[in-house]
This record gives structure tokens, C-alpha cells and sequence, in this order.
């Protein structure tokens, strides 16, 4: 075990994949010597070679295309796109071709190696275009796995399961939680499931649900709620395509109400489908309707940042209105 | 680390001099003269007997396929159509060019590539008539062939976005350690494409082993090559990448193979990719849902008759003294029967069970996908004449 950051986890994923196989390759904008302008790739170039890290010119469907090219060829690209505000210029490649490519030839080829990694979320004062959630727009896109972890210890055994797993993984980054959250992340090579949720806190009064940057958002919520005696289970998500409708069901069957949080806007925001899936699934145990709090419908705010997103306070809020109900 | 001085190569002037067009005029390689016979001081490929014989039967095969084919498709028997005829030579002698190990990434007028890999008349009806024998197990529309065993990469219908996948899969061919190549095709509309500038500045820079084929017919669809773009065509891009380049006569056999067969020796050697622009003339309408008497002539489309590849090979063939008149009718003839009788045959083979719905969308089933197989499955039972392709053998 070692103490760990966000960036510093992914990093040591990286190397453990790069060490174990050779056919891994690390590629994107200002990856190689100079290590990524997060630092993500820190030191790769100089451990493994420029063949297998290298940089590319500054073109994300370029990027992303020939990610796909080498991945059907047999080799395990780990593409990086250096926002995920930057990902739409490679939208095609990735729902079109990465998405598409097993199945439209009947399984002869695949690009089931490629992994795309990609900072997302808010709360960096990053604007427009450093700030952006994009997981709806591909939850939307058969084909695609989209993982997302929350901290140094999920972020390691994640990254590891997706660059392995024989599927396309989009793996969305909490860049606000990169230098600032730290964990004991062991040392060696684990994996952590794809496609399962993990439940971070037990309760039994309501249900939180959320991913990445949002999860430590409702463990403050859940504080607040707790002092007015108000028991919440927490769920991440982890992975938000395929998600884990179980383990969710099992949960509002249980507290019978559940809020979602999520930093993108409302409308079309993974909420909505989790909400419907539920309310089909769970609507004889429902007691309120499902809250959703997320980001308004708005492109991401300089200025307002702090009143744009679901913070704690409001979730705090919704979690009255909901046992009120 | 090094300083750097991005001037060090760039050379100075004192007059103000905008570059204007023409400053390099990229010729276009040609062997045979139109008449067919070799231009004199011309060096004819090294091509034996037959290799000559089995290109031009192949361009032979597939000017029968195509024709065929669209007849198929005015009879409503496929859905869809899209004709090679006039740009056989650049899709057949460029393949003969390459070794069977190389992959191929094609848009998808390519069938001449496929068949000279040796792509068989019942597998191409298979596909055209998606039935369960057709690899891409029928989710495709007629013409998007794939063939893993002849290294032939599953079309898809978005356009240059094979360009950058090349560009990827060479590189990875590289690192393997192997001889081989990439060949990248793509018409001149494609090359607009954001996707066609991404994919040959990454090549260039990350040094990928791809021959990037341009066939230049003229059209996209109904847009004319001038309103594509105001450059010397296609060639004169790779010079700007930094590629090396060279532009051919896309009717001429003898160029395209020798220009592909010396593109491959460069890619391999010099770990490089290499552009071939070739020019030629699309006769067939773009596809079945086309008609071209919308935006061209009768005549215009006569002087490109004229230039026919296959006659122009014919020719040569002759002057060669390889050429059996009556044999190759006898071939033709025998063409023509076996894709009536492989269509008859295919189009009555079943669609895929409806399992294969949800199959390879990932590489098993998510829970979501069996759910909503099982959902679908009941509904046909439950209304089986709305579904007759399925309803007999929904289990």
C-alpha cells in the first residue's frame, strides 16, 4: 500500500499495464516526455520508449481514429483526449466506428482493446470547455463502456479492468479530484469490476446515487441529512454503461426513495434513464418521486460555478423535500 | 533537451511574392497510351502471364458482378447497389500490387480488391443478400463486405473515417515487426473529410507503413471535382503533409501496379506512408439510388467509354499475345451464369436466428441486451405474422 493521489493511481495503472504487456501504447496531446498536461503519463516515455508513448498531432478525431485502426490490428491503445470538452471532434470515430466495429462485422473484427481516458467534471473554474460531463451523449451509443471512478484506489483497479476488459471503455477522470483526493492504493495489480456499483455507505431512510466528483458531494449531504436523524445509502455507480440496475433496485426496495446527482445538465443526463428504469422497476416500493439534482440546463458557467452545480446543499435540500414527500 | 529552432530550414526573401498555383504540376504516371499499346521509353512492370491474365479476368468478373447487380436491384430482390464500372483497373492492379498479408481499409467501391484477395461469387451474395452465411451476419446494407481471412477490413458507410484507422493499423503493423502494409482507398469527395487531413498528418509524423489510394473519378455523387476543391486534386496535399506522392492514370493497369508495387517497397523500407492519387472516370451512376443523367452528360460519359481499363488491357494483352478472344468470352459467359445461379441459391438462404440481435455488441451480452432479447422474443410469439423471417424459429 501506498499513499496516493487521483493522478499518481492512474499513472501507476498505466505503468502496471505497460509492464505486464507490451502491445499496451499511450498516446494523445503532450503524453510523452513533457507526460501529459495533467502529469498522468509521467515518466512513460522515459520507462517504455517513444514507440509505445508517444504524442500526436493536436487532432482528437485523428486521435481517436487511429486509436481504432490499432486496436483492430491487435495492439491495446490507451488513447488520451486531454478534455473531455474536446471528445465531440472524435464523436464519429467513437460512435460510428469504436462503437459499431464488432458488431458490424459480425464479430470478425473489434477494437475490444482500446481505452479512451479523458478528464471530465467541474469545479476547476474551467468554463465552457473545461468543465463539461459528457457521459450522456455516449450512454446513449450501444457498443461503448463508460466507467468512472471516484477516487485513487477505484481509479488504479478500474483503469486496469478497462484497458483488459475486450470491450471500448470511455474512462471519464474527476480532474477536480485529481491532486486533491489521496489514498492508500496497494502496490500491486488488482482489478475492481466493471459494471458493478459500489455501495459506499449503508442506510435506510433514502438512496444516493452518483459517480466520480459527485459521490464525495453526497457523503456531505448525507452528513447534513444524518443530524436530522435521516438515515442515506450511498451508491457510486462506477460504471454508467451497462449500469448496475441490481444492485440499485435492491437498494430503493429497500429505503424506498431515491435522489441522483449528477454535474451535467438535467435534461438527457444519465439521471433520466436511471429514474425511468427504477420508477418501471421499483414503482410499488416507491414512497416520493425520484429527485434528481444535477447541473442546469445551461452551458457550464465562469462566474456562477458555484451556483450551477448540485452541491451539497442542494442535494441536502432534496433529500428533506423527498422524505417530506 | 535540445533547443530548438523551427526557422533553421526556412529560407528568406526580400519580395513579396504570394505562391500561387502551378508552382508544382504533378504529372500522372501512364504505360500504356490510351490505344493500349506502351509509351515509348515507358518501363513496362515486371508482370508475368499470369498475374496479367488474372487481373484482367478479374476486372472482367467484376464488370459482370456489377452488372448483374444492379440489375438485382431495379428487380427489388437487394436493397442496395453500388457499380465499380470505369475504376476497375484501380482497385484490381493495385491489390495485385500488394502480398495477401497486407490489410486492405476500403470505402466501397472496392469489390475488384476483394475479388482479386479471392472473395468467391457465393460469399458476395451473401453478404447482398444478408443472409446467415454473410459474416457480417446480415446487419449491414449490400456492399459493406468484411473478410478477416483475407485481410479485407469491414466497410462502413461513414466516409475517410478509414483514413486514420489506417494510419493506426499500420503503425501497429510496424511494432509487430512485420513486412506488411496498410492500403487505405477513399474517392476524392472522402479526401474533404476532416478525417482524410487528420489521418495522413498522423501518418507522416508517427511514420506509418500506409498506402493512402485515391481513386479521383470525377464526382461525388452529383458534386463535380471542382466544387470538391481548387488545388491540383489529391496529390498535391501529400506534398504539404510531407508524404511522398505520385499521381497515375487510374485506366492504366501497367501504371497503377507499377506506382502501388514501388508505394509498398517505399512504405516498408522507409517505414513511411506513401499517397497514390489515381485519375479516373466514374461511368456507373454513384449507386442504385442515383441517376446521373441529372447532373452530366451522354457525351462527356462517351469519351470516358472510350478510355475504357479493360479494353485498354485487352489491347495490351494482345500485343503481349496473351489474349484468347473466345476463351474469354467462354469466361465471361460463365461469369455471368454462376452469379444467377449464386443468387438464386443465396437469396433463399434464412436471415440470422434472432439471437444474433444482440450479439456482438459487446463481446457477451450485457444483462439490458438478454432483457430486451427475451422481451422481443415474446413479442414475436405473440404476433408471429408480423414477423415472418423469425416468427418459425423463435425458440
Amino acid at each position: 500500500m501506498a499513499k496516493m493521489n487521483l493522478l499518481q493511481a492512474i499513472n501507476n495503472a498505466l505503468i502496471t499495464a505497460m509492464t505486464e504487456d507490451e502491445k499496451v501504447m499511450v498516446f494523445g496531446e503532450d503524453v510523452g516526455h513533457f507526460g501529459g498536461v495533467f502529469r498522468a503519463t509521467s515518466h512513460l516515455q522515459e520507462k517504455f520508449g517513444k514507440a509505445r508513448c508517444f504524442n500526436t498531432p493536436l487532432t482528437e478525431q485523428g486521435i481517436i481514429g487511429f486509436a481504432n485502426g490499432l486496436a483492430s490490428q491487435g495492439s491495446v491503445p490507451v488513447a488520451e483526449i486531454q478534455f473531455g470538452d474536446y471528445i465531440f471532434p472524435a464523436f464519429d470515430q467513437i460512435v460510428n466506428e469504436t462503437a459499431k466495429w464488432r458488431y458490424r462485422s459480425g464479430g470478425q473484427f473489434d477494437v475490444g482493446t482500446l481505452t479512451i481516458r479523458t478528464p471530465y467534471g467541474g469545479g476547476i473554474a474551467g468554463g465552457h470547455y473545461h468543465s463539461q460531463s459528457p457521459e450522456a451523449f455516449f450512454a446513449h451509443c450501444p457498443g461503448l463502456k463508460i466507467v468512472v471512478p471516484r477516487d485513487p484506489y477505484q481509479a488504479k483497479g478500474l483503469l486496469l479492468a478497462s484497458i483488459r476488459d475486450k470491450n471500448p471503455v470511455l474512462f471519464m477522470e474527476p480532474k477536480r479530484l485529481y491532486r486533491a483526493s489521496v489514498s492508500e492504493v496497494p502496490e500491486e495489480d488488482y482489478e475492481l469490476p466493471l459494471g458493478k456499483a459500489d455501495i459506499v455507505q449503508e442506510g435506510s431512510d433514502i438512496t444516493l446515487l452518483g459517480w466520480g466528483a459527485q459521490i464525495e458531494i453526497l457523503q456531505k449531504a448525507a452528513e447534513m441529512a444524518l443530524e436530522d436523524g435521516v438515515s442515506c445509502e450511498i451508491i457510486d455507480l462506477r460504471s454508467i454503461l451497462p449500469w448496475d440496475v441490481e444492485t440499485v433496485m435492491q437498494s430503493v426496495m429497500k429505503t424506498g426513495r431515491l435522489l441522483i446527482n449528477h454535474e451535467a445538465p438535467l435534461t438527457g443526463g444519465f439521471a433520466s434513464e436511471i429514474a425511468a428504469s427504477i420508477q418501471e422497476r421499483c414503482f410499488l416500493y416507491l414512497e416520493a418521486p425520484i429527485a434528481r439534482v444535477c447541473g442546469l440546463d445551461t452551458p457550464y458557467p465562469l462566474a456562477h460555478e458555484k451556483e450551477y452545480m448540485p452541491d451539497e446543499t442542494k442535494t441536502y435540500e432534496a433529500i428533506k423535500r423527498t422524505l417530506h414527500y | 533537451m535540445k533547443d530548438r529552432n523551427h526557422l533553421a530550414e526556412v529560407k528568406t526573401t526580400n519580395k513579396v511574392e504570394i505562391i500561387t498555383k502551378g508552382v508544382v504540376d504533378i504529372p500522372m504516371l501512364q504505360i500504356l497510351s490510351a490505344e493500349g499499346e506502351l509509351i515509348e521509353k515507358a518501363v513496362e512492370p515486371d508482370l508475368s502471364k499470369e498475374e496479367a491474365l488474372k487481373i484482367f479476368n478479374t476486372m472482367h468478373y467484376i464488370r459482370v458482378l456489377d452488372e448483374r447487380m444492379v440489375g438485382a436491384q431495379r428487380q427489388g430482390r437487394i436493397s442496395f447497389y453500388l457499380a465499380s464500372t470505369g475504376e476497375e483497373a484501380a482497385s484490381v492492379a493495385s491489390a495485385a500490387a500488394l502480398s495477401d498479408d497486407d490489410m486492405i481499409m476500403s470505402q466501397y467501391r472496392e469489390q475488384g480488391a476483394l475479388a482479386y484477395r479471392g472473395y468467391t461469387t457465393e460469399q458476395f451474395m451473401n453478404q447482398m443478400f444478408s443472409n446467415k452465411d454473410d459474416p457480417n451476419k446480415g446487419r449491414q446494407m449490400p456492399i459493406h463486405y468484411g473478410d478477416k481471412p483475407l485481410n479485407f477490413m469491414t466497410i462502413s458507410s461513414p466516409l475517410g473515417t478509414q483514413i486514420p484507422q489506417a494510419s493506426g493499423y499500420a503503425y501497429g503493423q510496424k511494432m509487430s515487426g512485420k513486412d506488411v502494409v496498410t492500403i487505405c482507398y477513399f474517392g476524392e469527395g472522402a479526401a474533404s473529410e476532416g478525417d482524410f487531413h487528420a489521418g495522413l498528418n498522423m501518418a507522416a509524423v508517427l511514420n506509418c507503413p500506409v498506402i493512402f489510394f485515391c481513386r479521383n473519378n470525377g464526382y461525388a455523387i452529383s458534386t463535380p471535382a471542382e466544387e470538391q476543391f481548387a488545388g491540383d486534386g489529391i496529390a498535391s496535399r501529400g506534398l504539404g503533409y510531407g508524404i511522398k506522392t505520385i499521381r497515375v492514370d487510374g485506366n492504366d493497369v501497367l501504371a497503377i501496379y507499377a506506382a502501388t508495387k514501388e508505394a509498398r517497397r517505399i512504405a516498408i523500407e522507409e517505414k513511411c506512408p506513401v499517397l497514390i492519387e489515381a485519375m479516373t472516370y466514374r461511368l456507373a451512376a454513384h449507386s442504385t439510388s442515383d441517376d446521373p443523367t441529372g447532373y452530366r452528360s451522354r457525351e462527356e460519359e462517351d469519351k470516358w467509354r472510350a478510355k475504357d481499363p479493360i479494353a485498354r488491357m485487352a489491347k495490351w494483352l494482345e500485343s503481349k499475345g496473351w489474349f484468347d478472344e473466345a476463351e474469354n468470352q467462354k469466361r465471361v459467359d460463365k461469369a455471368r451464369q454462376d452469379v444467377l445461379t449464386a443468387m438464386k441459391s443465396c437469396e433463399k438462404t434464412d436471415v440470422c436466428a434472432i439471437e444474433d440481435i444482440v450479439e456482438d455488441v459487446y463481446d457477451t451480452p450485457p444483462w439490458h441486451l438478454k432483457e430486451q432479447l427475451n422481451e422481443l422474443k415474446a413479442h414475436i410469439k405473440k404476433y408471429p405474422k408480423m414477423y415472418p423471417k423469425t416468427a418459425g424459429r423463435v425458440k
